[in-house]
């Protein structure tokens, strides 16, 4: 679906929403769930320190408002911006701070639900998407760590021999159906429904709790990661216990 | 309980293994590892690469003290797969940073890492998104989350931004602390944009010097196990939160970065900006020369 399309069938009265720069921003109504925040990366933009300071700080401002109204990210990007001006500048601080903005308007009581639509990558897919309170695709989405060129440079294996792999192992290959399956994603949206009432079903899930390592575990696509955290969280409270005692 | 004592041998902390690290980090003896070696918790994934498996994953965690006080302390070994994040790997980290905020216990990351670990990339992402999301949790919470990079394997990918996330961050010149690696950004845009061979810009462009002088790290040490232990006993003095003021104090100084340096081409510009007197001459500076001479640096302010 392109964004104007999503747009519509989410807000069907209509929204005031701004793209710049490929940025997304502005303020519609949902039906029966009252207003929302849209905010966003389209068009496959990389995510660089000038769009992540942007949506960082519109995210500030909306914490500071005190409406406490959902915030939905639309994310429809590439990876993080691969340039030596980026990295000079530290990338990495202007990544994690959108990242934080995000947890922080939800600690705060603003909903905060994802939704891929396009692809997204590495830095840019953490710092957006999967740090909403919940994250949602559509089909088609195609989110990745990194593509296949790269990985073969840093691996240090063929590409063909990882795209063998990626054909094979959901937890190493790019695509929706195995970031779903790893738990990552909440739920794929049918395309063919209005999007308005499932935007309103995911607001109505409790919020608070990470539960992606259980969903994956579910879904079979993490099959140990959940279990793991919980047994080393076990295993600190006893030993706290021992050196108590 | 004994007394507190740290070790006396001198160490280099980039040549050390993780356990190495732990060992003269925290006081002598103290140190409990959880979910240690001995119960085999590997990768399930490595061997369909025909990668081989280590029984801890690359990454020790548990519990130690540091001038008596109890302190929970991961350690990535980079000499593992480059300190990679796999579902294992990410696994303990989680745990332990949820343990962290559930027993109200500061928390020591000891990075050394490529970032997430591509043969298990989607687990690898999501960790590195689980951890995050652990860390902001622990801080909300009262829970220092100190980080201390200076590695072999530098502190790449995911690991930057939880990294970035850390109340924070103590760094030698060895560390490096980026999104993209040098080679990945050669790869993607050519090497006209980045020369992966070529050391110096690389240091210069995420060494911990130049992150030292843009407030990117907050402490800057030797290469020596003791000189992080002190700076780790300093760190955890200040107690600090990661509330709506912090990240707009965060806003302001990451924009004013921008502001700042946002036109520069090298970092040897960015440290003439700042005022530093001979900038070509940083990266060959001792300790002390080049902390007198990072008197003017951006300072990150408690803005984290």
């Amino acid at each position: 679906m392109t964004l104007d399309d999503i747009l519509a069938s989410l807000f069907p009265g209509g929204s005031d929403i701004d793209v710049t720069a490929a940025m997304i921003a502005g303020k519609a109504v949902l039906p029966g769930a009252g207003p929302v925040h849209v905010l966003g990366i389209t068009q496959g933009q990389p995510l660089g320190v000038d769009e992540a300071i942007v949506l960082a700080g519109r995210v500030i401002e909306i914490v500071r408002s005190g409406d406490r109204a959902p915030i939905l990210f639309l994310v429809d990007s590439s990876s993080q911006r691969m340039s030596r001006r980026d990295e000079l500048l530290g990338l990495s601080e202007y990544l994690s701070h959108l990242a934080k903005a995000l947890l922080l308007a939800e600690a705060e009581g603003h909903r905060t639900v994802a939704l891929l639509y396009g692809g997204s990558a590495a830095g840019a897919f953490i710092a957006t998407a999967l740090a909403a309170g919940t994250l949602v695709a559509l089909p088609g989405a195609h989110p990745a760590v990194m593509d296949l060129p790269s990985m073969a440079r840093v691996t240090k294996l063929p590409i063909d021999v990882l795209k063998a792999k990626a054909e094979a192992t959901p937890v190493f290959a790019p695509g929706l159906e195995n970031m779903v399956q790893t738990g990552g994603i909440h739920v794929v949206w049918d395309e063919n429904a209005p999007l308005a009432p499932q935007l309103a079903a995911v607001l109505q899930r409790p919020q608070g709790q990470d539960d992606r390592g259980r969903l994956g575990a579910e879904r079979g696509g993490r099959r140990k990661a959940a279990e793991l955290a919980e047994r080393v969280a076990v295993a600190a409270a006893l030993d706290r216990g021992s050196q108590d005692g | 309980m004994t007394a507190a004592t740290a070790n006396t041998v001198s160490l280099s902390w980039y040549e050390a293994s993780a356990r190495q690290r732990i060992e003269a980090l925290v006081d002598a003896g103290s140190f409990a590892e959880f979910i240690g070696p001995e119960q085999r918790e590997m990768s399930p994934h490595l061997a369909i690469f025909d990668l081989p498996e280590q029984f801890d994953d690359g990454i020790v965690v548990g519990r130690g003290r540091l001038e008596g006080s109890p302190v929970l302390v991961a350690a990535q070994e980079g000499r593992f797969m480059g300190g990679a994040f796999g579902e294992v790997h990410g696994a303990k980290l989680t745990g332990l940073l949820r343990a962290a905020r559930t027993l109200n216990q500061d928390v020591l990351i000891l990075f050394d890492t490529g970032g997430v670990r591509l043969q298990e990339a989607n687990a690898g992402e999501l960790a590195i998104s689980e951890i995050i999301r652990a860390v902001v949790e622990a801080r909300r919470a009262g829970v220092n989350v100190i980080g201390l990079i200076g590695g072999r394997a530098g502190c790449y990918g995911g690991g930057s931004l939880i990294a970035g996330s850390c109340s924070r961050l103590v760094v030698s010149e060895q560390g490096r602390i980026s999104v993209s690696g040098p080679e990945v950004i050669e790869t993607n845009k050519g090497v006209e944009e980045f020369d992966s061979r070529d050391r110096a810009l690389v240091w210069r462009t995420m060494g911990g010097k130049h992150r030292y002088l843009i407030g990117g790290a907050d402490t800057f040490v030797d290469d020596e196990a003791l000189a992080f232990r002190q700076a780790a006993i300093d760190a955890l003095r200040i107690r600090r939160d990661c509330g709506v003021t912090v990240l707009e104090a965060e806003q302001k100084r990451l924009e004013r970065r921008l502001q700042r340096f946002g036109a520069s081409k090298d970092a040897v510009e960015i440290w003439q900006a700042l005022g530093v007197g001979q900038p070509a001459d940083i990266p060959s500076l001792s300790t002390d020369a080049f902390l007198r001479a990072a008197s003017n640096r951006e300072n990150a302010d408690d803005a984290r």
